[in-house]
């Protein structure tokens, strides 16, 4: 006791030191509480019920108050409370309903001090008045919460929780999740229920509460009493939501929401923090969130230490916001600094970027980015750019709250084909249904036509690297699964450079002429322009390797000496015509993925450069002629290529042609799946198919999906999988089995004109609501402005 | 033969519109079909009768037809079809052709048809919630029939099952059938079986896949062994079974098929208990419920006879124990009074407390249930399951040491409606709600006594239910089981629960003699959803451990 009457006064100037530090429990933690001087916490569980001192560098057990030979039930603890008055007074809920009192200042082992045994169920919470020495109050699953005066045998009041009972057949009982006590007014406490009401008591009514609002959908978990504003109270529910009320006025008025990923079952204010407050989870989420309640969707910090469930948090003094403690179900009790604590908010992205349909781009930075930017680089040309400013309110003493972004709008020229090939592309590719030889001839020919040679060429050389049958079997022998995970394969996402980033907006419009595959991402990181200079540069370096990679691993006679010994291949090679083709094309569309860092003023036309590229440096050339003219060998298995195809996909991912990455990846399917690690396979895909289902092409994604082989891709198509649709005749819902409406009795979508049921594209008149098989519809109304259906109206085809 | 299927199918479904006209024409065009049909097969009967095992297929055809109207004739919630079907019926017997008659008296074999409620006398609550189930299914099942007695949960049943089976869910539709089958068949509960087999083919179900688990898809033959350890001991579930069917390459379940094949697997394995509990009758329109034979002494039913359901035998055997038993209400409501004051006088020791846990967990397992009759179940059945020897076994007897699983450490309210909810939304609320409102139904009564607090014999049996799978709750004194239930209830509960085939008329007659059979159902449907929440807890907990 000397010990600790010492160290209360050295706290009376504030001087808590500590580290973040951890101990191991014998069990799994229900709740820990912390004495008011701080230099001590109690756990408590099912089978724990222990003191430990915390010191500078370690916790220490001081006193295990679980003692007899075979603990009862009292011990088994839901929760546990140390009283913030007097140093040696705790009391704890039992599961089995019995509420006690411990004094530590007794001299025998066991320090049981009083036993309560009026609730008839589990008691889930105890809690000592603040400023009031004798007072405890219990709230139980019986629906019931009293208040005992401990100089007493037995409680001084009880408080129902039940609704009164006007459904004779309906009278739920429903449970006491928290009671607190309230830090201001002295006889007002709160308590919140399995139903989702909170309600209000004064202390010295136990026949009726105050008030009763309903604060969550399901139960509300936990509440919690601002320290210092009087007339807040947080809420913490099943619904995965933190609310905080204002109980000032006449009805409870949610002030704040912050929505979390999981259950609520712990809220703490953060002492000295009026906007701080601390919360933990029941399921599936470990770690602990301190949120800044006026910026609801990030945390402003987590500690992430807890392998299992987190059961009780705690801040281990009243006016310290730095220290938090922690108990768990994975038997651990931590103390977390403040300073170590992860802060999401340095790791989120900043900056959000995002495309409209019609290829319009939103973009939100720090305004200060965006200012200083736009001053430095006025666009010229008259931009259409509207910046929109979002200030909030400016608050200097808050590092977290102070944040301001600005969103801006940039429109592209509605004429502009930027995108088509990638349209086209998606939609003319075949990915399944053919041999795979076939498919990869398709695919080379979509791309060809579409003018981009070297995804046709790709194509080319994965039907001869692949199509030998004997070979597929056979597994790829290197597994570079590691080097795969370091590559940066996103990096073209990040926003790193603003600067740079700006300007590549002014660009993107201009370049708009072209199809570039590249253009799939127009993040302002990556600025590809097609600049002559530039392209022949990187022909020979950066695009280069990718089609060379025969050189350096073949013995280039060993594949000519093969050359003619497959009659049935040969046939197939259009190679000259081809290869000289490319020649031109490859200058047209250059892969260059080079940044420019440079905004060249006057972007050249494409096209109208051809000329001068015309003629390739020999390498290109003959490394086109190199790896196309020979025959497959049999000495190279299929599994030979797989590590330069799987660099070849991370290649065509990494430029943003994510596109023919999850093309080649689904034609492959086997022969390269084991290749290349699922999170990365996941990760292209889901790409993908974002972008196929911005661009509406609902086809193409449901089929990337339905091949893909990920798992967490196919789930994709295991939700929302019901259509329901109404009857026209006599708008009722229909079931789901044929046809014919179950309530008229007519067949729901008859068409107008043939008077069939339409089993397909349905077409119809908002007007009338009249309709058909679309080119029925076309035709009727090609030659009669009026409704086929004779109803009179004029119908009209768009 | 397949669109001809189709064709019938939109036919019965149109019966269900709540429009009287449009109603009307349906069944105006179901009898000029199946009038059409008789004429074509007119000429035949003479000569089919002699040999009903060799029916041609339009015979079959028709004869399937004639029993499903047979059903609708009984069974529809709307009175004019009813009386519809019934006509025609008649008309197809004036014309010389068998038609069927049902086998067997009523929805239920243990409740004599007349206490159930008759479908045309209902009040407009429970009409409006058997008219939707008529919508939703083209049927009024037995198991709805039987449940009509408790609307309110009826309503939330109904809603629950139509979502599992029918709405947004991440399983295809035949596979929710098809788990339905495993999981009925695991406890040989052929009406089920029966029932979800023609779903399981009218939503396009691989008729193969019948032919036992072997021919279905590898990826359901997985989930046999989590379908054996739920049905039977639960307790032994743990992360690698899980772990198991999550990791299986292609064949592999995901999170959320895998919650939703769980909630299905438990449904159904209850759903079975109050099948048995409650001796449904097969439904009309399937096997064994109707019969072309024309009614003879000796075709019986046996159970009939011997359950006083025959048309002859009205006497109901209950009368003869009334007299000595008229005391035992009276003894139970004294008890529950007396448990009810004694509580604050006399507190038993904690230690007192967990022995008496202990005590109750080891002598349900000596509860005897079966009659001995340890016969493997019929061909048919079990071929949707593997390892039919597999049944509930005792943990304590058998000297396992399997740690009692705390309420309070993992409970439905707290943790597995979380889980749920998180990876099959709407699931978690609807099962919520239905515990919720099977815990807490009441209606203040026991037998003829009015204004009756019935909640401690409600948690004494959820109680002891949760306590035959080692749930333990630390805030209940398990003594008061003992006073409570008496030894013939526990045969009943501890049958239902474990073995629900080896339920007996008898195990159900002589527990709570005085009690109406509406209060037998309300049993019923308590030992139903604890045992799904007991079997649900286990599961989600090997769940929850597996993810974290």
């Amino acid at each position: 006791m000397e010990k600790m009457s010492r160290v209360t006064t050295a706290l009376g100037s504030n001087a808590i030191s500590g580290r973040t530090m951890f101990c191991h429990l014998d069990a799994p933690a229900n709740a820990i509480s912390v004495c008011r001087d701080a230099t001590q916490v109690v756990v408590a569980g099912r089978n724990i019920f222990k003191i430990y001192a915390l010191e500078e560098e370690q916790f220490v057990e001081k006193l295990n108050l679980r003692v007899g030979r075979k603990p009862s039930l009292n011990f088994s603890c839901a929760d546990v409370m140390w009283h913030q008055m007097e140093e040696n007074l705790l009391a704890t809920a039992a599961t089995n309903g019995a509420v006690v009192t411990w004094n530590l200042g007794k001299p025998s082992r066991n320090k049981q001090d009083q036993l309560f045994t009026e609730h008839k169920r589990t008691v889930n919470k105890v809690c000592f008045h603040p400023t009031e020495v004798y007072m405890l109050l219990s709230g139980s699953q019986d629906g019931f919460m009293k208040c005992f005066d401990l100089r007493k045998k037995e409680s001084v009041s009880t408080f129902s929780g039940n609704l009164v009972c006007n459904n004779s057949f309906m009278c739920q009982s429903e449970s006491v999740r928290d009671v607190q006590f309230s830090m201001k007014d002295y006889f007002t406490f709160a308590a919140s229920f399995e139903n989702g009401n909170v309600q209000l008591w004064d202390i010295r009514r136990p026949d009726r509460y105050e008030r009763m609002f309903t604060a969550h959908t399901g139960p509300v978990f936990c509440c919690d009493w601002h320290p210092d504003d009087r007339g807040w109270l947080a809420t913490g529910g099943r619904d995965k939501m933190v609310k905080v009320w204002d109980m000032t006025t006449n009805r409870a008025k949610e002030i704040y929401c912050v929505q979390t990923i999981a259950s609520v079952a712990r809220v703490k204010w953060r002492p000295e923090r009026k906007f701080h407050l601390a919360t933990c989870s029941m399921m599936v989420d470990h770690n602990i969130y301190v949120w800044d309640i006026r910026r609801p969707f990030i945390p402003f910090a987590t500690f992430e230490e807890h392998k299992d469930v987190t059961t009780g948090i705690v801040w281990r003094h009243q006016h310290d916001p730095h220290f938090l403690l922690s108990g768990s179900k994975d038997s651990t009790l931590y103390q977390h600094m403040f300073k170590d604590a992860t802060r999401p908010v340095d790791k989120a992205n900043p900056e959000g970027l995002c495309f409209g349909l019609l290829g319009d781009l939103a973009f939100a930075a720090k305004e200060s980015l965006i200012t200083s930017d736009a001053n430095r680089k006025p666009y010229p040309g008259g931009d259409r750019r509207y910046p929109m400013f979002f200030f909030k309110k400016p608050d200097p003493t808050e590092q977290f709250a102070h944040v301001s972004s600005a969103l801006s709008v940039f429109e592209t020229d509605l004429d502009s084909h930027r995108m088509d090939w990638f349209v086209k592309t998606a939609q003319l590719y075949l990915l399944s249904g053919k041999p795979f030889a076939e498919l990869c001839d398709h695919n080379a020919k979509v791309a060809q036509e579409l003018k981009r040679p070297q995804v046709s060429t790709t194509w080319t050389m994965l039907r001869i690297m692949f199509s030998d049958p004997a070979n597929l079997a056979t597994p790829g022998p290197n597994h570079n699964l590691g080097k795969l995970g370091t590559l940066p394969l996103m990096n073209s996402f990040s926003l790193k450079d603003l600067g740079s980033g700006m300007g590549a907006e002014s660009r993107l419009e201009r370049s708009k002429g072209e199809s570039r595959q590249d253009n799939i991402h127009l993040e302002p990181g990556n600025s590809y322009i097609s600049n002559n200079e530039e392209n022949e540069e990187t022909e020979g370096s950066e695009g280069h390797p990718e089609y060379m990679f025969g050189d350096a691993e073949l013995d280039d006679d060993d594949l000519y000496s093969m050359e003619h010994d497959n009659q049935t291949e040969e046939q197939e090679y259009t190679l000259p015509q081809e290869a000289f083709q490319l020649r031109h094309e490859i200058v047209d569309n250059p892969s260059a993925p080079e940044h420019l860092q440079q905004d060249k003023a006057d972007s050249p036309h494409v096209s109208g450069n051809e000329a001068e590229v015309t003629c390739l440096t020999p390498i290109e050339s003959f490394s086109l002629i190199s790896i196309s003219q020979p025959l497959f060998s049999p000495h190279l298995p299929a599994s030979f290529f797989c590590p330069i195809v799987r660099e070849m996909l991370s290649y065509y991912a990494e430029q943003g042609d994510v596109q023919m990455a999850v093309s080649v990846l689904i034609v492959l399917g086997d022969r390269i799946r084991k290749e290349i690690d699922d999170l990365t396979q996941e990760h292209w895909y889901m790409s993908y198919i974002d972008l196929l289902q911005r661009f509406e092409l609902w086809n193409v994604s449901n089929e990337v999906i339905k091949l893909s082989t990920c798992s967490a891709i196919t789930c994709l198509n295991q939700t929302s999988t019901t259509l329901h649709i109404n009857c026209s005749n006599c708008k009722r819902p229909m079931s789901n089995k044929g046809w014919i409406c179950d309530r008229c009795h007519q067949c729901a979508s008859v068409c107008a004109v043939c008077h069939h049921v339409v089993k397909g594209l349905f077409v119809w008149c908002q007007g009338c609501s009249h309709g058909g098989h679309l080119e029925h519809m076309m035709n009727w109304l090609k030659s009669s402005a009026h409704c086929p259906a004779g109803c009179g109206h004029l119908c009209e085809y768009t | 033969m397949e669109v001809q299927d189709q064709e019938s199918v939109g036919r019965w479904d149109r019966l269900g519109t709540r429009d009287p006209s449009s109603r009307a024409d349906a069944i105006e065009n179901i009898c000029q079909e199946v009038m059409r049909k008789v004429e074509t097969i007119g000429p035949i009967p003479p000569v089919a009768p002699l040999s009903p095992a060799s029916g041609s297929p339009p015979g079959n055809d028709l004869n399937d037809i004639l029993a499903h109207v047979l059903m609708l004739s009984r069974r529809c919630p709307f009175e004019d079809v009813r009386e519809r079907c019934s006509q025609l019926l008649r008309n197809i017997q004036d014309l010389g052709i068998r038609i069927p008659r049902p086998l067997g008296n009523g929805p239920s074999k243990f409740i004599p048809e007349k206490e159930i409620l008759q479908i045309s006398k209902v009040d407009s609550r429970t009409q409006s919630i058997f008219e939707d189930a008529f919508a939703a299914l083209g049927r009024l099942d037995n198991i709805s029939l039987v449940m009509g007695f408790h609307p309110q949960y009826l309503e939330s049943f109904l809603r629950t099952q139509h979502y599992l089976l029918q709405m947004d869910g991440p399983l295809p539709l035949h596979y929710r059938h098809y788990i339905g089958i495993m999981a009925a068949a695991r406890h040989q509960c052929s009406y089920l079986v029966n029932l979800h087999v023609n779903d399981f083919l009218q939503v396009g179900g691989d008729p193969k896949w019948l032919n036992g688990l072997f021919e279905a898809p590898q990826k359901l033959q997985q989930l046999g062994e989590l379908n054996k350890i739920l049905a039977h001991r639960p307790w032994l579930l743990t992360k690698q079974h899980i772990e198991g069917l999550l990791k299986a390459e292609e064949h592999s379940w995901s999170l959320a098929e895998l919650i939703h094949a769980v909630v299905l697997l438990t449904h159904y394995h209850s759903l079975a208990s109050f099948t048995f509990g409650c001796g449904i009758t097969p439904e009309i329109h399937c096997d064994g419920g109707h019969t072309f034979r024309p009614p003879s002494l000796s075709q019986y039913c046996v159970c009939d006879i011997a359950n006083g359901n025959g048309h002859t035998s009205e006497v109901n055997p209950d009368y003869a124990f009334l007299k000595d038993m008229c005391g035992e209400v009276e003894v139970l409501m004294e008890r529950m009074k007396q448990l009810q004051e004694c509580r604050d006088d006399e507190e038993a020791s904690q230690e007192e407390m967990a022995t008496r846990f202990e005590r109750e967990k080891t002598e349900s397992m000596l509860v005897v249930t079966s009659e001995d009759e340890e016969s493997g179940p019929p061909r048919d059945i079990s071929r949707h399951f593997e390892d039919p020897s597999y049944g509930y076994k005792d943990f304590s007897r058998r000297g396992e040491q399997v740690p009692t699983f705390r309420a309070q450490d993992y409970s439905w309210e707290d943790h597995g409606f979380s889980l749920v909810n998180r990876l099959y939304p709407n699931v978690g609320q609807m099962l919520d709600e239905k515990f919720h409102m099977v815990y807490n139904l009441t209606y203040n009564t026991m037998a003829t006594h009015k204004d009756v607090d019935t909640s401690m014999l409600r948690r004494a049996i959820w109680n002891y239910i949760h306590c035959m799978f080692g749930i333990r709750y630390d805030d209940y004194d398990y003594g008061e089981i003992n006073q409570l239930l008496d030894r013939s209830f526990k045969i009943y509960i501890k049958t239902i629960v474990c073995s629900p085939e080896k339920t007996t008329k008898r195990m159900y007659e002589s527990f709570w003699r005085q009690f109406q059979h509406s209060e037998k159902v309300h049993v019923n449907l308590l030992l139903m959803e604890a045992r799904m929440q007991a079997e649900l807890l286990y599961a989600l907990r090997a769940i929850t451990r597996y993810m974290t």
